[in-house]
C-alpha cells in the first residue's frame, strides 16, 4: 500500500534496485514521477533515488552553463517553466513519454549516445538504439555523448499552444552541415511525432546535396511525415501533427523560425 | 488608465461620485499577497479524513452490480458510501427556487449517464489510501446506447438520457420542451427582405479551469451541527442543496465560503459538499472531499456546447427586418443551470437590436455529457458571439460599414422589443460610436451623431407592415425631455389575477411602465415558507 | 512508513515526520502548516505551489519532501519582514495584481527567484520567470508590470 522510497549513494547500486524491487521508478528531477505518485499510481511502487551528485539539470544557468553547450539553451529553454528546469534532468528527458521528450529530440538529432548503468554493468548504446528499447529493462542513463556540430548547423524548435511554456505539438530538432553549400549528413528527429522520438530519415536522405532554399528542400517536404505516428492527444489529434509537420519543417529548413 | 467619458448621458446622471472612477484597493489584498487568505483548504483538523469517489468510465450504462468487499478491507479505509446511503439521493440545483424537477442522484445507483458520474465514496485516513481502495471495487456494468449530439438527442428513437426527462428536453411550464419567442411575422419578413443570410455556429464545451480545484471540508461541531468550510461560490445554495441531500434541517449546517480560488462559475454546483457532509455524519470525523486537477478538468461541469441556427433578412438600406434563432444547449446528463441558460438565451434574444420580426426556439437538451453548468455570461455571451458574427456578415452582404450596420440598427430608447418591453437607457450607439474613435475606425457623420435617445419609438417600429422602417435620420435634434420611463416597484403586491401586461401605446409620449408580473401567494408545503417571485420565470408553477 | 525530514524554512530551524512518498507541498501544509504555499495541480503544470529551494525555484508538488533535507526553503510567508512588506508584496498591491489571489504565493516566489538573481529584468526575463505560473483570473499584465516596478525600486518597501 504506502510507497517505498531507497536511497543510494551510487548511480550502479541504485540501477541495480531498479531491476530488483518490484514496480520501482528512478528519481531523476521527479517532474514525471513525482506526478504519477501524486495520483497514487499503482504502476510506481518503489523510488529509487541516488544521492551522487552528478544530476544536469535542464535549466541553463547550471549544468548545461557551458559555453560549449549554448546552442544546446534554445532546447533547454523549450522544457516547462523556470522550476521544471531547475529540477529535471538530461536523463529523465530522455525516458520522457510522447509529447514529453523535447530536449531528447536534440540529442537525437546529435547522433547522441547513451551510457547504461544496469544489471549489467556499463555498457553505451546509440541513443537512437536506446529510445527504441527504451520501455523494456529498468536501466540508468548516465552519461551521454554526442560531437559538438560545426558553426550554426544546430537549428531547433518547439510548436506549442502556450508560450513561453507549454506542451509540444511538435518539435524539431535539426544539424544541417554545409559542404559548399549544399547539406552534407544532415541529421533531423521529430519530437511529439511518435511514441519516442524519432529521426526523420526520409528527409534527411532527400536534403543530401541540396541547398537550403525553397526549391532545394522541396524533395524533403514532399517526405516529411514519412515514418511518422503521432497520437491523439489534449493538446493536438494525429491529423493536425501531420498536418502542420511540413509547415514547420519548411520554416526551419529556410532558417525561417526557431526556439 | 481608467478613462470616463461623463460627457455621455451628462443630463441624466449625478456625477458626484465618491467610489466609480476612483481605484480601490481590494479588501482581500493585503491577504492575498501575504498568502494568509483563508481558501476553503487553509485549515488544519486533527484526524482529517478524505473522501475520493468512484467514477463510471462509461458514458451510459447500467450498473449490475458492485463488489466493494474488498476495498472495504484494505489499509485507512474508515467508511465506503454508497448510494443506498445518501438520504435524499436525487435533486437538481434550482428546486431551491422551485425550478426543475430532481433530475440527479449524488451517487449513482442503477444507471451512468455521463462518463465520470460518481458511483461510490470512499473515506480512508489518506487520499492515497482512499484511491487504493476505490481500484480494488468491481462494478459490473451493461454499456448502453449514448447520444452525445444535441440534434440527435432530440429525434425521436434517440436514447433517453435522463429518467426525469424521457425525452432528452428540459421542461418549462410543465409541458413545454422550449422557450418560444415571437414577434410579428418572420416569414413575411424573409419574404420581404432583399438578402437573407443563414448560418449556423457552434460552441465548444469550455473548463472554468480555476487554480484551486473544487472542495470542501465538512467538521463536526458541536450540538450535532457541521462547520463546512467551502470553495463554492454560492454559498447559501450549496448549504441549502447539502441540507436537503443530508435531509438534515439547514440550521444543522454552519458553511463558510469566502475566498473562491477562481470560480468562473464552476463553483455554483455543489459538487462536493453534500458528500462531505455525509461523510463526516457517517463516520464522526472531519472530512475533505477534494477534486483533483484531473477530475477538476475533465469531470467539472463546463460551459455548456451550444449549437446555434440565425437567420437573417436584411434590407439593402441596411435595415434587418427579420430574424429567427434555433439554439440548443448541450447540458449534458443533467439539468444544472442550464435549464437558466436557455431562459437567459431567448430573453436575449435578438441581441441589442430591434428588429421588427424576431422568432425564437432555445432548446435544453441532456446528452451523455459532462452535466454543463454556468460560466461567464452563460446564456448569453455564445449567443452574442454568434449574433456578432452575423452581424458582421450581414454587413458585408450587403456592402456596409459593420459598425455602421450595428449603429444602425441598435435600440433606441423607446423601441419597441421583441419581448414586448420597451428599450430604456440605451446605450449601444454611443458605445459603437466611442469603441470605433478608440479603434481609429472611421464611420460616416451621420452615424456619429445618432444617438440612443432619439429616432426611436413609434418612428421605428410603428405602422402594419413593419419592415418599411423610415431611412436613417440625418442629424436628430436632442429631444427637450429625454424620452425616460421611471421603473417603481409597487407598493403592495398586486392581485393574482392582475391583467396580463399590454404594450404601451405607440406615441412619441413616455410610455407608462408596464405592469410587474404577480407575485403569487405562499404556497402551504413550500418547503421554504417564503415568497418566490421572479420576473425571469413568470408565473410560479407551483 | 515516515521519514524525518528536517530543513529551514524562511530562516527557521523545522522539522516534521513525512510519509514516506510524501511531496514537500503537503509536508509544508499539513505536517508543518505553512498554509501559503497552495496547490493547484499536483501534476508540475501551474506553478501555483513554487517555493525557492537554496535560492532556486521549485515546485514543492513535484519535490519529494525527504529530498529537502538540511536545504533552506522559502515561502511566501516569508516575504515580509515583521510588519514591513516585501517590495514585491507592495508592487503587487499597487497594480491590482491578484484577484481571486490562488496563484500570488505561486507567482511572488518566481519573482522573487528572477529579482534575486537579476535586479533589472527586461519583461521579456519577467515574462520568461514567471513563465511556470497560470494564473486565470489577471490575464498576467498587472502582474508583469508589478515585477517590472519592483524591480525599478517604484515599490518601496513599506
Amino acid at each position: 500500500m504506502s510507497i517505498n522510497v531507497k536511497t543510494f549513494a551510487s548511480l550502479a547500486d541504485a540501477a541495480g534496485a531498479l531491476s530488483s524491487e518490484r514496480g520501482a521508478r528512478f528519481l531523476g528531477g521527479g517532474t514525471l514521477l513525482m506526478r504519477a505518485v501524486n495520483r497514487a499510481d499503482p504502476d510506481v511502487e518503489t523510488i529509487v533515488r541516488s544521492t551522487d551528485p552528478s544530476f544536469l539539470h535542464l535549466a541553463v544557468s547550471s549544468g548545461l552553463a557551458n559555453r560549449d553547450l549554448a546552442f544546446l539553451h534554445p532546447a533547454a529553454r523549450a522544457v516547462g517553466g523556470p522550476a521544471v528546469r531547475e529540477a529535471a534532468t538530461v536523463g529523465g528527458n530522455l525516458f520522457a513519454p510522447a509529447p514529453y521528450g523535447d530536449f531528447a529530440t536534440a540529442l537525437l538529432a546529435l547522433d547522441a549516445s547513451v551510457t547504461l548503468a544496469g544489471g549489467m554493468g556499463q555498457r553505451e548504446q546509440p541513443l537512437e538504439e536506446f529510445l527504441g528499447r527504451r520501455d523494456s529493462g529498468a536501466s540508468l542513463v548516465t552519461t551521454v555523448t554526442f560531437r559538438r556540430p560545426p558553426g550554426d548547423a544546430f537549428r531547433f524548435l518547439k510548436v506549442t499552444r502556450v508560450h513561453p511554456k507549454g506542451m509540444s505539438v511538435l518539435s524539431i530538432a535539426a544539424q544541417l552541415p554545409l559542404a559548399s553549400g549544399r547539406v552534407a549528413g544532415a541529421r533531423i528527429a521529430y519530437g511529439a511525432m511518435n511514441r519516442t522520438p524519432v529521426r526523420a530519415k526520409s528527409a534527411e536522405r532527400a536534403l543530401d546535396g541540396r541547398t537550403l532554399d525553397a526549391a532545394g528542400i522541396a524533395p524533403a517536404l514532399a517526405v516529411a511525415t514519412d515514418g511518422t505516428a503521432p497520437v491523439d492527444d489534449a493538446i493536438a489529434s494525429a491529423w493536425w501533427r501531420n498536418e502542420i509537420l511540413p509547415v514547420h519543417l519548411r520554416r526551419l529548413l529556410l532558417g525561417e523560425a526557431q526556439a | 488608465m481608467l478613462e470616463l467619458r461623463k460627457e455621455i448621458f451628462a443630463d441624466e446622471r449625478d456625477d458626484n461620485l465618491s467610489e466609480i472612477g476612483q481605484p480601490t484597493q481590494r479588501q482581500d489584498m493585503l491577504g492575498h499577497v501575504t498568502g494568509t487568505s483563508a481558501f476553503y483548504d487553509d485549515h488544519r483538523f486533527a484526524g482529517l479524513l478524505h473522501l475520493k469517489v468512484l467514477r463510471s468510465p462509461h458514458a451510459h450504462a447500467r450498473i449490475r452490480s458492485i463488489d466493494d468487499s474488498a476495498a472495504a478491507r484494505a489499509p485507512g479505509v474508515k467508511r465506503i458510501i454508497r448510494a443506498v446511503d445518501v438520504p435524499v439521493n436525487l435533486n437538481t440545483l434550482l428546486s431551491l427556487i422551485q425550478f426543475g424537477k430532481d433530475d440527479e442522484p449524488s451517487l449513482a445507483s442503477d444507471v451512468v449517464r455521463y462518463k465520470g458520474e460518481p458511483v461510490l465514496g470512499m473515506v480512508a485516513t489518506s487520499e492515497r489510501a482512499a484511491l487504493e481502495a476505490l481500484r480494488l471495487v468491481r462494478v459490473a456494468y451493461d454499456p448502453l446506447p449514448a447520444v452525445f449530439d444535441v440534434e440527435e438527442a432530440i429525434k425521436p428513437g434517440a436514447p433517453s438520457v435522463n429518467a426525469t426527462y424521457a425525452k432528452n428536453t428540459f421542461e418549462y411550464y410543465g409541458k413545454y420542451d422550449h422557450q418560444n419567442l415571437r414577434f410579428g411575422d418572420v416569414e413575411a419578413g424573409f419574404a420581404q427582405a432583399d438578402v437573407v443570410l443563414e448560418d449556423r455556429y457552434q460552441m465548444s464545451p469550455i473548463e472554468h479551469a480555476p487554480t484551486e480545484t473544487n472542495g470542501s471540508i465538512a467538521v463536526p461541531d458541536t450540538n450535532g451541527r457541521f462547520i463546512v468550510h467551502t470553495s463554492t461560490q454560492a454559498l447559501f445554495f450549496s448549504l441549502d442543496t447539502a441540507a436537503k441531500i443530508n435531509a438534515i434541517p439547514s440550521n444543522q449546517l454552519h458553511f463558510i465560503g469566502g475566498t473562491v480560488g477562481g470560480g468562473f462559475g464552476g463553483k455554483v454546483d455543489t459538487m462536493t459538499e453534500p458528500l462531505a457532509v455525509l461523510a463526516a455524519r457517517l463516520t464522526g470525523a472531519p472530512v475533505r472531499y477534494r477534486l483533483s486537477r484531473h477530475e477538476e478538468m475533465q469531470f467539472g461541469s463546463p460551459r455548456g456546447g451550444e449549437r446555434i441556427y440565425i437567420k437573417d433578412g436584411v434590407m439593402r438600406d441596411g435595415r434587418i427586418v427579420a430574424r429567427h434563432v434555433r439554439c440548443y444547449f448541450d447540458s449534458g446528463a443533467y439539468t444544472r443551470l442550464s435549464s437558466y441558460a436557455a431562459v437567459k438565451c431567448a430573453a436575449h434574444i435578438p441581441g441589442p437590436y430591434t428588429i421588427p420580426n424576431v422568432g425564437a426556439e432555445v432548446y435544453c437538451v441532456f446528452t451523455n455529457r459532462t452535466p454543463a453548468t454556468a460560466m461567464r455570461g452563460f446564456g448569453v455571451t455564445a449567443l452574442d458571439f454568434a449574433l456578432e458574427c452575423q452581424m458582421d456578415k450581414l454587413a458585408h452582404a450587403i456592402g456596409m460599414d459593420p459598425v455602421e450596420f450595428r449603429i444602425l440598427n441598435a435600440y433606441r430608447d423607446g423601441d419597441m422589443k421583441a419581448h414586448r418591453r420597451e428599450a430604456k437607457n440605451c446605450a449601444l450607439v454611443e458605445c459603437a460610436q466611442v469603441a470605433a474613435e478608440k479603434a481609429n475606425w472611421p464611420i460616416r457623420d451621420e452615424f456619429r451623431r445618432m444617438s440612443s435617445r432619439s429616432g426611436g419609438g413609434a418612428a421605428r417600429t410603428g405602422g402594419a407592415d413593419r419592415t418599411r422602417a423610415p431611412a436613417p435620420q440625418a442629424a436628430p435634434a436632442p429631444a427637450a425631455q429625454p424620452q425616460r420611463v421611471t421603473y417603481e416597484r409597487p407598493a403592495a403586491p398586486q392581485p393574482a389575477s392582475a391583467p396580463a401586461p399590454t404594450p404601451p401605446p405607440r406615441s412619441t409620449q413616455p410610455a407608462p411602465p408596464p405592469p410587474r408580473p404577480s407575485a403569487p401567494a405562499t404556497t402551504p408545503g413550500s418547503s421554504h415558507g417564503a415568497r418566490r417571485f421572479s420576473s425571469v420565470f413568470g408565473t410560479r408553477r407551483r | 512508513m515516515k521519514t524525518p525530514v528536517q530543513f529551514r524554512l524562511n530562516g527557521e530551524d523545522v522539522a516534521a515526520f513525512a510519509e514516506a512518498g510524501a511531496n514537500l507541498l503537503d509536508v509544508l501544509r499539513a505536517a508543518i502548516g505553512d498554509l501559503s504555499v497552495k496547490g493547484g495541480c499536483w501534476q508540475g503544470t501551474c506553478g501555483t505551489c513554487t517555493v525557492l529551494i537554496d535560492g532556486v525555484p521549485r515546485l514543492s508538488c513535484m519535490t519529494l519532501a525527504e529530498t529537502i533535507n538540511g536545504r533552506s526553503v522559502e515561502t511566501a510567508a516569508g516575504l515580509r519582514n515583521g510588519a514591513d512588506l516585501h517590495p514585491l508584496q507592495n508592487a503587487f498591491m499597487e497594480r491590482f495584481a491578484a484577484q481571486c489571489g490562488y496563484c500570488t504565493p505561486g507567482m511572488l516566489m518566481a519573482a522573487k527567484a528572477l529579482l534575486d538573481r537579476n535586479p533589472s529584468p527586461s519583461r521579456e526575463d519577467v515574462v520568461d520567470a514567471l513563465g511556470g505560473n497560470i494564473c486565470r483570473c489577471t490575464g498576467y499584465e498587472p502582474i508583469i508590470q508589478a515585477v517590472l516596478d519592483a524591480a525599478s525600486g517604484g515599490a518601496r518597501r513599506a
